[in-house]
């Protein structure tokens, strides 16, 4: 007899024959507590339309992420004036500070959504708090011509809240930033100012000329580094060893806050009171990397993600915008009915939270990714989220599926001022280019966005 | 009979242990030891014919009823278990025993041996073709040349084994890399020797051939490199997912069906009761008979996992029975004509196109709809990832239903007459229409006209099918001729004469083709393959004339419907042998299939993406500026960027004359044009001064000579 292979019969009459019988043990679990059996074939040819099904399901996720966007998580009221500061505790990631404009200071935590202390820290508007890179003690600056130095810890009970130092000076400090691991730390206000801890009076003192600034920040890489935007349209970089400002860029309007790229740290992004923010690269200040358009007011604060690909931007606008750090426009925007003129924010440093202090004396939790699902996921749900994303990531570029992304609701006072904006940026443009037409070749050049706005680079 | 099938299966997989363990047998050499250690007489009663109108006490499942059987011997499942654990233990010992036997016996004489008769044996399957023979040699070089390895991997084997008592499951990817790593580590560490193979085993090019998607794409060298990155990426990507499915297909479980006759004996003569007899009971109780004389000829419709099928006689009888239980979910006679019958997504629904309208209902034989909108159906169509019902009716009308939100998708009027032949494709959900000028009609529910219509007979169209890949259409009309299409390229590939013509077509899920002719239903085979095709694979005589015939999914079966009844035939190799259980699966349970409707209605393709090229989405639209313009004034009525030619009104004179008028609107004369002429005149000028210099430089030369024309 033939060997045959496996369920092939012989008959008597010597006919070979195999039907398919499959064991119905080999297709379905055993018990209930088993997981089901599923058999796979990846053939082809029995998933037919796998484009088109992969389509729809991109269609889908990115429908379900627009629904999920509910970036909105918390308010923390409690300030009795506008809120003029923020300030990230450098170790914890659930305390921050914020500094109000009747001079009071309040310390929150996050995960509680309260107010663990309250402090009268100045007479007038807070102007500046920022924490020491220990976190133990943070410093403020006021209205007051002071610089405070306070504990983190809240005092014994029954014990005045007392600051641990006090330093009067000679004219009003607008912000101060510490430095990242030296006790030293920056004020500016007529002078842009280097303390030491230890001292009354500052070490260096750096002026160029100008009369005011409105923001000091030290490098987070090169720490000995500055910058600075003064009121006279200027961004000013210093060298903390050296006696003399390093440059100086002249842009046509006034930048009110800077944030260096804590990832590359070369770069540094400036809210300008012309509706834009400015990439530049410190090694080449001539041209802006990147010209970030899309608010309809005046931009008041920007702070970097930790991770330093993006950052967030609060506007005079009453929104607070979220930009790629390399995109000319911004991909998400935040806004509610009652948040007024944003004047600071800042990024978690867990990468997932959005703080927003406003003049309607709130502070807003928000979240970094508008559809994120907060709390612990099972694998599963994020393997989905994944197969989500990179079908989103796949198919962004079909018209259906972009408009749905893109698709962002915005106040209707907003909406028509960013439509003014475009016909007059439109009229603009169009007036330029009829001039050049007119005129001889090559007597009206064509300038770029990006070169448009920085008027002069001094060493 | 059950437990000699599970005792089958459950050394199918400790062969599937055996191929990733040791990845040195043939497959056929594995097969035939199997055979001779493992089969069993089998035993068990023989199940009867069961009528339809007699309704047995319905078991709870299908599978639940086998498997009592399969354990009847045992007292308790328990009992069964441990005894199931004892025996695969033993086997275990045996296999190992056998294993290192072999290993030491082992030389490549007798591997060669048993290689060529597997080789015959499979002769007869498949046609012999030369590359395939090839790879296949080399293939067998390889496990030669690896068989070194074979006792080391065996005792690394014995020693994994030791160490977890428990049996193993064998149906993972992830225990074959895992082992696969412990027999490397280990071989190098007890022999010392150093693997002649080291890497992963070459996948074979056919293999990798069938999960390609397009074509490679060749990044120019021209591009960015950060684009270049990202393509690169993506084409790493897209090949690690190739390479992973041409895989996983070793992990396929069963094999595909096939019937040989003796030598000299063609499969034809090889009668349905001979087959049912020497199959196993299961395999042979898929051929039966319903004698329904009464309301004849009959219609069907198999689910699309194969387990239920609906029935449909012309004068009003419906049932729809789970057919291999042989278990009635309804029955009744809707006391008018039916037309056709079709299973909608699950088989949870049926839509019958009755005498004038279409109804739609349960399977308890409730009735759901009555679409009025839907008159005189005479074919129906369901398209399973649109969610469309596709009717084609009397009147000329091809109607599109979405059964997900009950609306009418399209209702295309085709002025081709009655339309009673009709199929889909299901590469690409377009419908196609056979006529009685001897047209077929290709249609989607987004265009008014035919996407394309074919000439294929000289007579009518009686009957056409498609296959699932898309690629071939079989059509046979009234000049008695069955015709074989190419449907990528419009073209004919093969052209049969039938004496007597075919009336139903129908095509398996693996390229059977079943043609009926009167009463009896031929089946063929390698329709579109490249010789003549001059037997029927398989033959069968039914009692009255055939009516409507239909391959059931994921099994060896063509159902018949004909005049007086049903008869459910036996075709070894129709059916796909390996299903996938997230798209289509026959032994789901309830829950799975609640989940399975709501993932299959998330990802319901839109009507709108049905065209001829169902990836056409995936492809880059190059449309250029000029194609859209055109799309856009076809869409508009007129072309919004035409600018209209001035046609000066007849004045006599004064300032308001038309081509004043003109003139001072456009205030700079000729502004579009003034760069052109302006360079245009720079052009001209500087021609001319070169022209100035280059006389100046023959004045300075001097006169010209007659010997000036051999100079450069």
């Amino acid at each position: 007899m033939r060997i045959l292979s496996l369920r092939a019969l012989i008959t008597s009459r010597g006919m070979k024959v195999k039907v398919l019988c499959r064991n119905p043990d080999d297709y379905v679990r055993e018990t209930t507590r088993d997981i089901q059996r599923v058999p796979r074939n990846y053939d082809p040819t029995i998933h037919p339309f796998e484009v088109s099904r992969e389509y729809t399901r991109a269609l889908n996720a990115t429908k379900l992420e627009r629904i999920f966007a509910k970036p909105f998580v918390a308010s923390l009221d409690g300030h009795r004036d506008g809120i003029n500061c923020l300030a990230k505790h450098a170790k914890t990631l659930s305390v921050v500070l914020s500094g109000a404009c009747d001079g009071e200071v309040k310390i929150w935590n996050l995960s509680k959504r309260e107010c663990m202390r309250t402090i009268q820290a100045h007479e007038g508007f807070v102007r500046g708090i920022c924490s020491r890179f220990c976190g133990s003690s943070f410093f403020t600056v006021g209205d007051d011509k002071t610089v405070k130095q306070w504990n983190m810890e809240p005092p014994g009970r029954g014990l005045q809240e007392e600051p641990l130092n006090t330093i009067l000076g000679k004219a009003v400090y607008t912000g101060i930033d510490h430095h990242q691991t030296e006790g030293t730390f920056a004020t500016c206000g007529q002078t842009v100012d280097i303390w030491d801890e230890q001292r009354s009076s500052p070490i260096r003192s750096f002026s160029w000329g100008v009369d005011s600034f409105s923001c000091v920040r030290y490098n987070p890489v090169e720490t000995e580094l500055l910058a600075s935007c003064a009121s006279d349209r200027s961004i000013i970089l210093y060298d903390m060893r050296e006696s003399a400002p390093l440059k100086k860029i002249i842009m046509q309007l006034r930048s009110n806050t800077l944030c260096w790229n804590p990832m590359e740290a070369y770069n540094f992004t400036c809210s300008n009171e012309d509706y834009n923010l400015y990439t530049y690269d410190m090694r080449r200040l001539d041209v802006p990397v990147t010209v970030h358009m899309d608010h309809v007011s005046a931009v008041l604060d920007v702070d970097y993600s930790p991770t330093g690909k993006e950052f967030v931007s609060a506007s005079f606008d009453k929104t607070i915008r979220i930009f790629p750090k390399n995109s000319g426009h911004s991909r998400e925007v935040y806004h509610t009915k009652r948040m007024q003129h944003v004047i600071c924010v800042k990024w978690s440093a867990d990468n997932k939270y959005i703080l927003s202090g406003s003049d309607e004396m709130n502070i807003r939790l928000w979240k970094a990714n508008a559809s994120e699902k907060l709390g612990l996921l099972t694998p599963r749900e994020k393997a989905a989220l994944n197969y989500n994303q990179k079908l989103r990531d796949k198919f962004q570029h079909h018209p259906q599926v972009r408009r749905i992304a893109r698709h962002r609701h915005l106040p209707r006072d907003l909406f028509k001022q960013k439509r003014e904006l475009r016909e007059m940026k439109e009229a603009r443009r169009r007036k330029a280019q009829n001039v050049r037409k007119h005129s001889k070749p090559g007597s009206v050049p064509l300038v770029t966005e990006k070169e448009k706005h920085v008027v002069s680079v001094v060493e | 009979m059950r437990g000699w099938e599970a005792c089958l299966s459950s050394s199918g997989r400790r062969d599937l242990l055996l191929r990733l363990l040791a990845g040195s047998r043939s497959v056929n050499e594995r097969k035939s030891r199997k055979y001779t250690t493992k089969m069993a007489a089998p035993g068990g009663e023989a199940q009867t014919t069961a009528h339809v109108g007699k309704r047995r006490k319905r078991p709870r499942r299908y599978w639940e009823q086998t498997s009592k059987k399969y354990n009847s011997g045992g007292k308790s499942s328990d009992g069964a278990k441990q005894k199931a654990k004892k025996r695969r233990g033993d086997r275990r010992k045996k296999r190992k025993g056998g294993l290192s036997g072999e290993v030491e016996s082992e030389d490549p004489k007798l591997c060669e041996q048993t290689q060529e008769t597997g080789k015959k044996d499979n002769s007869g399957e498949k046609s012999s073709d030369g590359p395939k023979q090839k790879a296949k040699r080399r293939r067998v070089d390889r496990r030669k040349k690896r068989k070194g390895n074979l006792t080391v991997k065996v005792v690394s084997e014995d020693t994994s084994k030791k160490d977890n008592d428990g049996e193993k499951s064998v149906d993972g990817t992830k225990d074959t890399a895992d082992e696969n790593a412990t027999k490397r580590s280990d071989a190098k560490f007890i022999s010392g020797k150093v693997d002649p193979f080291p890497g992963e085993a070459p996948i074979p090019e056919e293999r990798l051939r069938k999960f390609q998607r397009g074509n490679k794409f060749v990044v120019p060298e021209e591009i960015r490199s950060k684009l270049k990155d990202t393509l690169a990426k993506s084409q790493e990507a897209a090949d690690l997912a190739q390479t992973q499915a041409a895989r996983y297909d070793l992990l396929l479980t069963e094999d595909a069906g096939f019937l040989e006759g003796d030598e000299g004996e063609d499969t034809c003569t090889i009668s349905q009761d001979d087959i049912a007899e020497a199959v196993d009971i299961t395999s042979g109780s898929k051929y039966f008979n319903l004698r329904l004389t009464q309301f004849g000829p009959y219609r069907l419709d198999y689910s699309r996992t194969g387990r239920h099928l609906l029935l449909a006689g012309r004068r009003g009888h419906v049932t729809c029975i789970e057919w291999q239980t042989k278990n009635l979910m309804c029955e009744m006679n809707v006391m008018e004509t039916v037309k056709d019958i079709k299973w909608l997504h699950s088989e949870a629904m049926f839509a019958v196109a009755q005498k004038k309208w279409l109804y739609i209902y349960d399977s308890n034989g409730t009735e759901l709809h009555c679409i009025k909108k839907f008159n005189d159906v005479l074919r129906m169509q369901f398209l399973p990832y649109h969610f469309l019902l596709a009717t084609a009716s009397a009147t000329g009308f091809l109607q599109y239903l979405d059964v997900s939100v009950g609306k009418e998708v399209a209702a295309i009027n085709t002025k081709l007459g009655r339309l009673d032949v009709m199929a889909q494709n299901p590469y690409n959900a377009v419908i196609h229409l056979g006529h009685p000028n001897g047209t077929v009609s290709l249609w989607s529910p987004n265009q008014k006209e035919p996407l394309v219509k074919m000439l294929c007979h000289r007579g009518g169209v009686r009957s056409l099918t498609v296959d699932r890949t898309g690629t071939y259409m079989v059509t046979s009309g009234l000049d008695r001729k069955l015709k074989v299409y190419d449907i990528r390229a419009f073209k004919p590939l093969n052209s049969y004469f039938l004496p007597a013509g075919a009336s139903c077509l129908s095509l398996s899920q693996r390229g059977l083709l079943s043609a009926s002719t009167g009463d009896i239903v031929q089946v063929y085979r390698d329709v579109w393959g490249s010789g003549p095709m001059t037997k029927p694979y398989m033959a069968h005589r039914v009692r009255g004339t055939v009516w409507g015939v239909g391959y059931c999914p994921f099994e060896d079966v063509l159902g018949v419907g004909h005049a007086e009844g049903f008869t459910s035939m036996i075709v070894p190799g129709a059916g796909e042998p390996n299903f996938d259980a997230l798209d289509m699966n026959p032994y789901r349970s309830t829950k799975q299939r609640q989940e399975w409707e709501v993932k299959a209605l998330l990802e319901k393709v839109q009507p709108e993406l049905i065209s001829l090229d169902p990836g056409l989405l995936g492809k880059v639209d190059k449309a250029t500026f000029e194609q859209k313009h055109k799309e856009r004034v076809e869409t508009l009525g007129y072309d919004p960027l035409a600018v209209e030619k001035f046609k000066p009104r007849m004045r006599k004179r004064g300032r308001s004359a038309a081509g004043a008028v003109e003139k001072r609107k456009k205030k700079v004369a000729h502004e579009d044009q003034r760069d052109v002429i302006r360079k245009s005149v720079k052009e001209r000028m500087e021609k001319e001064k070169e022209k100035k210099r280059k006389d100046s430089a023959k004045e300075q030369l001097g006169e010209k000579t007659a010997l000036d024309r051999f100079k450069k």
